[in-house]
């Protein structure tokens, strides 16, 4: 056969970030059809307004945790199902502090950012919780995050006592909000920060390398000298504190720390994105990049479902038929199917123009 | 001779982007005959069984079956198995959790009312023992049999299926001599019955001890097929390498030459060293330029000593002296910051990271020693790794190929290539040619002798004592991990280290 070289089109196929990004662009494109005005925006009140701006700003939790979820998949090959909680967790310390114990209050009764550094201090906790159990204690990470995925919205409420503390400030609802008269949702400011910020980490030191290289053989990178099970824990840390910054933001778009519902069922998204983002949920290799899009094409997903006016009752049927039409276009065997299907073709083809 | 043809596979090309691995290969296997695929690592021994098969699907060529009237195409390894073609691979696929006989029937149990009828089951396993004469009850537990026991079990299994050709690769790579007897007499059994056999195996003693042919392959091309009486060692070793220098001759003249000079200091001094439960309390000092063999049975305790003074298992007496200087090694990062590496026994367990890239898989040890934080740039990288690619004449794509798909041998140099790229003063080598071609073989055992040249301590491990004749100046034999001898000088001969070996007689407390 002659060597021939890969087309631009090839090349653009063969990259593993292809299918995610063509299932965002097709979520999308039903949408545009759908809804031919998904992709206006406009100003209103001096702040960006669409349907694109409202997937984006709501995506922003969403990609926060991907991010982690990403790293902890890689390096330990399990997922930890507590962020959602740990959100919760996080948004009730924040909370919490502000309001100085109160239900409600008006005005701020500590410092801004001694609450943000606690609620991140206690999610990091949280973290360092299940990395100890994983890392450490080699726990499978399913059952060693389940534990703070049933206790964690238990700890929540303890925090807040019961309650839903409301923290009715100006200032706090800007994290969730927007910045001063910024027509961009300071969401997304935050949540491209923070996986810029971790994909800077990974990329310009040797912690990328080591997680993927702990993911796939623990034991050749022990030998090689790599401390497999700091890695894996630093992950699970790592993952923690983002899921305390996802709960900060969860929590000041409804300037609340509402325990039963933030975050709820969003560690399941969060695995999900992973997935869709075409990172293999056994370990190893990964892209951060993937799992980002992967998000998004949820939430848009999600949105879209919420425009064609279905009912959030049956929101979870649809987006679940949409998930089922993702994952098996991704999934290997369908893969290896186009392929050979490829393949026949061209046969044929050369067969004809033989004969 | 006259014996009935019984597979043959005729133009077998195959190619993988950017390698033709396979190019117009002919293979024929006759009824009952035990016949040899011998090549260096990537000649396309594998991938041949891999498109016999099923695995890959073949390019061009044919395969054909006796009693089939057209070319049979295997599109999976079951329906190989089904067209009579079974294969049982150096690492035992098989249930180590179920019993002899479950993991003999499993999917095809006996059935009663829709139940596994455990009685038949029994029965049939034990007849099928009994008629292959392998010493094992069906109701033992896999795990708890021999590696070779587990392998005569999945042979068992597969002639049990009614295969008439029966692929065997590297089956004999774990097993000590005895193990490999009782191997061969069970194929010599199965060739009485009329079963053909493909034999792939690294030992040419193996191949003479039990084989009627042998195919050549080199570089994914037919050399030939002879008769084993009419090819002489040296004539398939040169088959093989396709040049007809004896390059194993050469590195023994190189070896008589080679003397390292007397240091007062040795690198690595371990006094009273041990850890419980895998190797006893013992002795040992390497001097720089030196290559130290560690030579038992095995089990004997040789792998766990290099492991503990590695810092791989951490040691619980004795103490270990660097260059002199007392050292505290409880994790592997320690002894490399002491300029220690360690190319461990199990490749595909402890050395590549499969599925991280040449380079990556190069460069990961020295990233580890400098630490986390000072990641080595994408230059620096990209120079070392096309610095041991050609240095080693490692034969991969590129450096940024995944190194899951080099052949075995090729994975033994990149590891090699890692801890090169460390500058260690004490290299341990824990069997660094097992199940690699002779080829590779000598380019290890000539590395070795060059890097003690340039004054590295070796520690160097092989199931093969002949190799380690070739390249050791010292050599410690273990028994039940215990050391139990040193040998040097004159000492250092086949007898002398068998004995020792084997012990027996005078002081075997």
């Amino acid at each position: 056969m002659a060597e021939t070289k890969p087309s631009v089109w090839k090349k653009i196929t063969s990259n593993r970030l292809f299918l995610p990004v063509v299932c965002l662009l097709v979520v999308l494109l039903i949408n545009v059809i759908r809804t031919p005005a998904f992709f206006q925006i406009s100003i209103r009140n001096g702040v960006l307004y669409g349907y694109i701006v409202d997937v984006v700003n709501r995506a922003s939790e969403l990609v926060i945790l991907a991010v982690g979820m990403t790293l902890v998949t890689a390096a330990s090959g399990g997922q930890d199902i507590s962020v959602g909680a740990v959100m919760a967790v996080a948004a009730a310390v924040c909370c919490q502090i502000l309001s100085g114990g109160k239900v409600t209050t008006n005005a701020f009764q500590n410092p801004l950012l001694l609450a943000i550094v606690a609620a991140l201090a206690a999610s990091a906790l949280c973290g360092a919780f299940n990395g100890f159990l994983v890392a450490r204690l080699k726990i499978q990470p399913m059952v060693a995050t389940l534990i703070l995925f049933t206790a964690g919205r238990g700890i929540a409420q303890l925090v807040t006592q019961g309650q839903i503390t409301y923290v009715r400030v100006g200032t706090y609802q800007v994290i969730g909000g927007y910045i001063a008269s910024c027509p961009i949702p300071t969401p997304i400011f935050i949540a491209i920060g923070t996986a810029l910020l971790v994909y800077l980490v990974l990329n310009k030191t040797a912690l990328g390398l080591s997680i993927e290289s702990v993911g796939i053989n623990g034991s050749a990178s022990r030998l090689v000298g790599l401390n497999s099970t700091m890695i894996q824990f630093l992950t699970y840390v790592l993952c923690g504190l983002l899921a305390g910054v996802a709960g900060i933001v969860a929590s000041s778009r409804i300037y609340s720390a509402d325990a039963n519902n933030i975050g709820l069922n969003l560690e399941m998204d969060a695995i999900l994105a992973v997935a869709l983002g075409g990172n293999f949920l056994g370990g190893g290799k990964f892209s951060l990049m993937g799992s980002v899009i992967g998000a998004f094409t949820i939430q848009a997903l999600t949105t879209t479902l919420y425009a064609m006016n279905v009912s959030g009752d049956q929101l979870p049927v649809y987006k679940a038929i949409a998930v089922v039409i993702i994952v098996t276009l991704q999934s290997p065997v369908f893969q290896e199917f186009l392929k050979a299907r490829k393949v026949r073709r061209r046969r044929t083809a050369e067969g004809g123009s033989c004969g | 001779m006259n014996q009935k043809i019984l597979l043959t596979m005729k133009d077998i090309s195959k190619s993988f982007p950017g390698v033709l691995a396979l190019q117009h290969v002919q293979f024929t296997l006759r009824k009952g005959e035990i016949h040899a695929l011998m090549g260096e690592n990537g000649a396309g021994k594998s991938t041949l069984i891999k498109v016999l098969t099923g695995v890959y699907q073949l390019e061009s060529g044919e395969i054909r079956m006796d009693g089939a009237a057209r070319p049979i195409v295997n599109h999976s390894p079951q329906e190989a198995q089904a067209n009579g073609i079974s294969t049982v691979y150096q690492e035992v696929n098989l249930c180590p959790n179920l019993t002899v006989a479950e993991n003999l029937f499993l999917g095809r149990e006996p059935r009663r009312f829709g139940m596994i009828d455990w009685k038949t089951m029994n029965r049939k396993s034990e007849a099928l023992l009994k008629s292959l004469e392998i010493p094992v009850a069906p109701a033992a537990m896999l795990e708890e049999c021999s590696l070779a026991i587990q392998q005569m079990i999945a042979i068992a299994r597969a002639v049990d299926m009614r295969c008439k050709v029966l692929i065997l690769d590297e089956p004999t790579s774990s097993l000590d001599d005895d193990e490999v007897e009782k191997l061969f007499a069970l194929m010599r059994k199965l060739k009485a019955e009329g079963v053909g056999i493909l034999f792939v195996t690294h030992f040419l003693e193996q191949v003479y001890a039990v084989c009627d042919r042998i195919t050549v392959l080199r570089n994914g091309g037919f050399v030939g097929e002879y008769e084993t009486k009419d090819l002489p060692r040296v004539m398939l070793v040169a088959k093989m390498l396709g040049k007809d220098l004896d390059d194993l001759a050469e590195i023994k003249s190189a070896h008589s030459e080679h003397r390292f000079e007397e240091e007062k200091v040795p690198v690595i001094s371990a006094r009273q060293l041990g850890h419980r439960g895998t190797i006893k309390p013992f002795d040992l000092d390497i001097r720089k330029g030196e290559v130290v063999g560690l030579t038992g049975l095995l089990g004997s305790g040789r792998s766990e000593m290099v492991r503990v003074l590695y810092g791989a298992d951490r040691p619980d007496c004795g103490k270990l002296m660097v260059r002199g200087r007392k050292a505290k090694i409880s994790k592997p990062l320690d002894a490399m910051k002491l300029g220690m590496g360690y190319l461990p026994e199990n490749r595909q367990r402890d050395g590549i990271i499969a599925e991280l890239s040449v380079r990556e898989n190069i460069i990961i040890a020295l990233q580890a020693k400098r630490g986390m934080c000072r990641l080595m740039s994408r230059r620096e990288m990209d120079e070392a790794a096309d610095r041991y690619i050609d240095l080693l004449q490692i034969k991969t794509a590129g450096r940024e190929t995944p190194v899951k798909s080099l052949s075995g041998g090729n994975q033994q140099k990149v590891i090699i290539g890692r801890w090169l790229l460390t500058h260690p003063d004490y290299l341990i080598l824990d069997e660094p040619t097992r199940g690699i071609d002779i080829g590779t073989k000598t380019a290890i055992q000539k590395l070795v002798l060059s890097l003690a040249d340039q004054g590295m301590a070796v520690t160097f491990i092989s199931a093969e004592v002949e190799e380690m004749l070739r390249t050791c100046s010292r050599m410690l034999v273990l028994r039940d991990g215990r050391k139990v001898g040193e040998l040097s000088g004159d000492e250092l001969n086949q007898e002398t280290v068998m004995q020792t070996i084997a012990g027996g007689g005078e002081d075997d407390g």
